[in-house]
């Protein structure tokens, strides 16, 4: 087991640094040959995503076109201040998930009068994002494999914590303490740089 | 404001991984409108899940075909003007934030409160989900929540006024996360009327039942 390495910076974070670059040029340019590198990367992966529930491969290839068109759609709106690419690519494509199953997830508002901002700064720095990616990736593989496989679950498995308890056979409380302790060690990967 | 009782990472997890039902995710998004430490939360969870995809197998050889039909998609995608939404109509600062305020059509002063007895009001609220029951209540100032049974879980969030349940007081903002292992009595402060969005579990019908048992084996 490694611990991370603040001056080390992987290889890893430098495509998310690049990433980061075409996601801004295809939203501000509307640059076709940025959005292919992009495609090229994410495209394969958000397959899998989609090949996890589905089964389907059909399907799948179908809600990965959907979820890459929302990307190119709405690049303009991908903030560099405020998380890093494969997150926000995650978000669409979970979104893209859920109406696919024709679920409702209701969503707060950052337009709206009653919505209370976060006033302490956020990491404004593209670089800094990106190696939060990188921490966060290396967290992750430090984790616990009973932590590391109920998170995995929850992501791309589709189903609520109280269905992973009942799939594993396990009490309810065992798995939100594993929930916690996963993400306690998260946090403190994040909180460690700063 | 400054909000002292937050969601358990397991509720922001099922938000994050988009597995929480329509009633709970109404409760958890009204939280996180008003709660910035939680959303920093969220925000690390989808960075979690984005590492995660980073990490998804690639199919070899899949790709070049993938982006042909990208392209020709997108052929037709670049002569369509996106176009800004239309400015909506400015809102007043409310007690209600989204997404809420849209599900009770209205801010505090336009609801149509019914009577429970004993000085306490609701507002049922309607969602397509049929495992949860959505409530807005009003508790009349020192008198206790009314009729309160429940099975399974249950989140109150605090939107106006405040309720003491035992040692714990619970404020704008803050949510209570409460099981039936948890014996509560939430009893509305002196003062003010309190007013929040309550979210149980409905009461166990023969269909859901039938639905529940199922669900493991058909995969829905
Ligand atoms: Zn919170």
């Amino acid at each position: 087991m490694t611990q991370p390495d603040n001056n080390n910076v992987s290889a890893t974070d430098i495509s998310q640094v690049e990433m980061m670059r075409l996601l801004v040029i295809v939203g501000q340019e509307r640059k076709v040959e940025a959005f292919e590198l992009l495609f090229r990367h994410y495209s394969p992966r958000i397959r899998s995503f989609m090949t996890v529930k589905t089964k389907d491969r059909q399907v799948a290839e179908e809600l990965m076109q959907e979820t890459m068109v929302a990307v190119w759609n709405k690049a303009a709106q991908f903030d560099p201040a405020r998380g890093n690419v494969s997150a926000w690519i995650f978000t669409i494509a979970r979104n893209i998930r859920i109406d696919a199953h024709r679920r409702k997830r209701p969503v707060f508002e950052i337009d709206d009068p009653a919505f209370v901002p976060d006033n302490t700064p956020s990491a404004d720095v593209e670089f800094e994002q990106a190696q939060d990616a990188g921490l966060l990736r290396q967290a992750m593989e430090t984790l616990p494999a009973d932590q590391f496989d109920v998170l995995k679950r929850a992501f791309f498995d589709d189903v609520s914590h109280s269905v992973i308890a009942r799939e594993l056979g396990l009490p309810l409380g065992t798995v939100k303490s594993r929930i916690r302790l996963a993400f306690e060690k998260l946090r403190s990967a994040l909180e460690g740089r700063r | 404001m400054n909000i002292k009782r937050h969601l358990s990472d397991a509720f922001l997890l099922d938000y994050a991984g988009g597995n929480l039902s329509e009633g709970w995710s109404l409760a958890v998004a009204t939280h996180l409108a008003l709660c910035p430490t939680c959303r920093r939360q969220l925000e690390a969870m989808e960075g979690a899940a984005g590492a995660l995809l980073e990490k998804m197998p690639v199919e070899a050889n899949a790709t070049d075909d993938s982006w042909e039909r990208m392209k020709a998609r997108l052929g037709g995608l670049q002569a369509i003007e996106i176009k800004p939404e239309p400015p909506r109509e400015p809102v007043k600062p409310g007690i209600l934030p989204e997404p809420l305020r849209s599900y009770v059509g209205g801010d505090l002063p336009d609801l149509k409160w019914r009577a429970l007895g004993r000085g306490a009001y609701q507002i049922l609220i309607d969602t397509g989900d049929r495992d949860t029951q959505v409530r807005l209540l009003r508790i009349p100032a020192g008198k206790p929540v009314p009729e309160h049974t429940h099975e399974g879980c249950e989140l109150t969030l605090v939107l106006a006024g405040s309720f003491r349940d035992g040692e714990d007081l619970f404020a704008r903002g803050d949510i209570e996360e409460a099981d039936d292992t948890l014996l509560h009595q939430p009893i509305a402060t002196e003062g003010e009327d309190c007013i929040c969005l309550a979210v149980t579990e409905a009461p166990l019908k023969f269909t859901s039942w039938i639905v529940r048992l199922m669900q493991p084996i058909l995969k829905i």
